[in-house]
């Protein structure tokens, strides 16, 4: 399907394509094997610019949107998810501050962000808060010119690898759902140290630590926002990447698909190569068309967002939903497509269906995307009925 | 420090046949390219820029559609591109490459001039050295690392057969470089950006103030005799039957030719 992409949304997609193919592709079983984070791609992704896709220009970015962001992580995760999950979670824990942060924070942070100098982390979820965030029990105490930060942040993408970090932590419990702020912690600040590295069943290339603050003093200056903006700088940060997590969806999907294909066009039974059996055809029919629609879905709402949408909430939770939810199928029936062999670690769709599984939990699970959805419907409702 | 790199537009051999009757290399429809070792004379400018700042300007000849090699590699770091391209160097041979290269150097001035080791078309290896020789000024070839730039002057490693010589030089200087010296970037957004925006200066034989009868085909001294690709030596045998007959049959038949 053509999307009318214009002439550098072309060079973004063909350029991510080519690292994806040249880079990631030769190395990404080992990686996953070994749980080893990708320095190498991160330098070749910094030295071709992509860390800077969506910043502005006057901090060193080429000033695209989330659209151009979701086709770079589109053909990313086409190759290795692992690996669009460690690019994808500069862009959530760049967006605190680009949404919300002021000039000198934007001036101090973002070219080197922008550059790929620094990898970023955004730190919201702990072992009490995981869909519900107002768990949070991190606090951060006002004293003097500083904030002094107590608490554990668990399972963060790029955790221990990243410089910069935007931490959601407790300014004033009595306030509730004011309470919570929005903190940017550099990495060698005293008392900020990291857990171990998770071990986990996908994205394994991708890094995932806790984050253990105790007595860590960072400088007032580093609140994002004003004080108790905390959870609406997360929501709005979620709102604005979870199309990139459909993009990783719609990507991983493609990948998983374009193996099966040219494996069913390969293998031979009952005399005949496996995709000129209707039933696998039509398996194979399914997974081409739920592709194509997550892939408008995201680009639509990609689109719209990138449009200025005030209230992104309930579209970018549709976005991340459906994609994810394809991916999953998908990479399922490209197993299934492939039989033994795509249970074999030689054939890159094993992979492919335990990374995929990650996106139907992380940045808010899909049960969540759907009470998202619900709220807005409910919302918009209700003023309907108002408007008569 | 102004650097030039000569790069040369290739046929990716890769996927490039001969013409049986003519025995001649088939250029239609095949994809060109940057000569490989070209870009890793281009990575070592850009390199040489990030580290001690230089401006770095590609240089090759060619027919006008040589243009998009120069943009490449402007997207890869090269800061200006110039195409000397002219009807008068139609036909030359590496004499008169190096001979109109050479004059276009001297025009525009460089402290470091990079060739890549030889072409994958040509294959001869002698631009590189030849155009040295027309500039007057020292090269070394076979390059493999660059130890320092300093002073004037450089040091470099010399890839020999065993081992590797180490080399100093005063600027300018030619050196042809290999594929040990670095491993090339992949092109950046803002240099792809920057490519399709700049402006690719386009040198003939006035610009350089060229003899004329040093140019093309009247300026080359090499006279072709004949082409030919040396005969492959063919057959082929098709095996039949079940995967264990046809191993008896393959290990029957390499023993045959006395390959078992
Ligand atoms: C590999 C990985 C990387 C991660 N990276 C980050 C990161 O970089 N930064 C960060 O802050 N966090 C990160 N997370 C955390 C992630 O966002 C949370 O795991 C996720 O939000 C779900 O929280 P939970 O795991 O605590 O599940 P729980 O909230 O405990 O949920 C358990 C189950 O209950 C369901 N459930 C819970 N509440 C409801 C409800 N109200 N209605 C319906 N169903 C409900 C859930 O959908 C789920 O099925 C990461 C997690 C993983 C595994
Ligand atoms: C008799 C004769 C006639 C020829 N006639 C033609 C002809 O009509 N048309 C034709 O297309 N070719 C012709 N050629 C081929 C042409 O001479 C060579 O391709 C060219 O001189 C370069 O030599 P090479 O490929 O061996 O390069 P090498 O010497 O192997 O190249 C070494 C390095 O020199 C530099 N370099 C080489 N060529 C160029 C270039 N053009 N611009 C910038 N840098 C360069 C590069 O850095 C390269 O890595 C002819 C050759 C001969 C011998």
């Amino acid at each position: 399907m053509d999307y009318f992409l214009d002439e550098e949304q072309l060079m973004i997609r063909d350029l991510a394509r080519q690292i994806a193919e040249e880079k990631i592709m030769p190395v990404r079983a080992e990686l996953d094997e070994r749980e080893e984070f990708p320095w190498d791609i991160m330098n070749a992704l910094a030295q071709s610019d992509f860390f800077g896709l969506y910043i502005p220009g006057e901090y060193g970015g080429l000033g695209k949107g989330g659209f151009e962001l979701s086709i770079a992580i589109e053909e990313l995760s086409r190759a290795c998810l692992g690996v669009s999950t460690s690019y994808a979670a500069n862009a959530l824990g760049t967006y605190p501050i680009l949404l919300f942060g002021s000039e000198e924070q934007k001036k101090k942070y973002l070219p080197d962000i922008a550059s790929g100098r620094r990898l970023v982390a955004f730190a919201l979820t702990e072992a009490n808060a995981g869909s519900d965030a107002a768990g949070v029990q991190t606090t951060a105490r006002p004293d003097g010119d500083e904030y002094v930060l107590n608490g554990t942040k668990q399972w963060i993408t790029n955790g221990g690898e990243a410089e910069i970090y935007t931490v959601i932590a407790i300014t004033d419990r009595a306030k509730g759902a004011r309470g919570a702020s929005a903190f940017i912690v550099e990495k060698g600040t005293p008392g900020f140290t990291f857990g171990k590295k998770e071990n986990k069943m996908g994205i394994r290339a991708s890094s995932t630590r806790e984050l253990i603050f105790e007595d860590c003093r960072i400088p007032k200056e580093n609140l994002i926002g004003r004080q108790g903006m905390g959870f609406i700088v997360a929501m709005k940060t979620l709102d604005k990447s979870r199309t990139g997590v459909g993009a990783q969806g719609v990507g991983v999907a493609q990948g998983a698909f374009e193996a099966a294909v040219s494996f069913a066009k390969e293998r031979r039974q009952f005399g005949a190569p496996v995709i000129s059996f209707q039933a696998v055809q039509h398996m194979l029919a399914d997974m081409a068309a739920q592709i194509e629609a997550a892939r408008a879905l995201v680009y639509s709402v990609a689109r719209y967002i990138d449009s200025g949408a005030k209230d992104v909430s309930k579209e970018s939770a549709m976005a991340k939903l459906f994609a994810t939810d394809v991916a999953m199928k998908v990479t399922v029936d490209a197993v299934q497509v492939m039989g033994g062999s795509g249970y074999m670690r030689e054939y890159p769709v094993e992979k492919m269906m335990r990374d995929a599984k990650i996106l139907q939990i992380y940045e808010g699970t899909n049960q969540i995307q759907r009470n998202i959805i619900g709220q807005s419907l409910i919302k918009e409702s209700a003023k309907k009925r108002q408007g008569g | 420090m102004d650097i030039i790199v000569c790069i040369k537009q290739v046929p990716d051999t890769a996927e490039i046949k001969i013409n049986p009757e003519t025995n001649t290399l088939m250029r239609e429809g095949v994809p060109s390219i940057i000569n490989p070792f070209d870009l890793h004379a281009l990575e070592a400018a850009v390199r040489i820029k990030e580290d001690v700042g230089a401006r770095v300007t590609a240089l090759t000849m060619g027919p006008p559609q040589a243009e998009s090699s120069l943009r490449e590699a402007i997207s890869m770091g090269a800061d200006d591109a110039v195409l000397l391209s002219d009807r008068a160097f139609a036909g030359s041979d590496t004499w008169a490459t190096s001979y109109a290269l050479a004059g276009a150097i001297r025009k525009l001035g460089a402290d470091i001039v990079f060739c890549g080791k030889q072409a994958i078309d040509g294959d001869t290896a002698q631009v590189g050295p030849e155009t040295a020789e027309f500039l007057d000024i020292p090269h070394v070839s076979y390059v493999r690392r660059i130890e320092w730039i300093r002073d004037g002057a450089v040091r470099v490693q010399r890839l020999m057969d065993e081992g590797y010589d180490v080399v100093e030089s005063p600027l300018p200087v030619l050196l042809t470089v290999v594929k040990e010296l670095n491993q090339p970037r992949m092109p950046s957004l803002k240099g792809k950006i920057a490519a399709k925006k700049a402006q690719v200066r386009i040198m003939g034989k006035a610009d350089i103030g060229a003899d004329e009868d040093s140019l093309g085909l009247k300026g080359s001294p090499t006279k072709v005799k004949s082409i030919f690709a040396p005969g492959t030596k063919t057959g082929r045998m098709m095996i039949e039957g079940g995967p264990e007959e046809q191993v008896d049959i393959l290990i029957k038949e390499l023993r045959k030719i006395k390959c078992l």
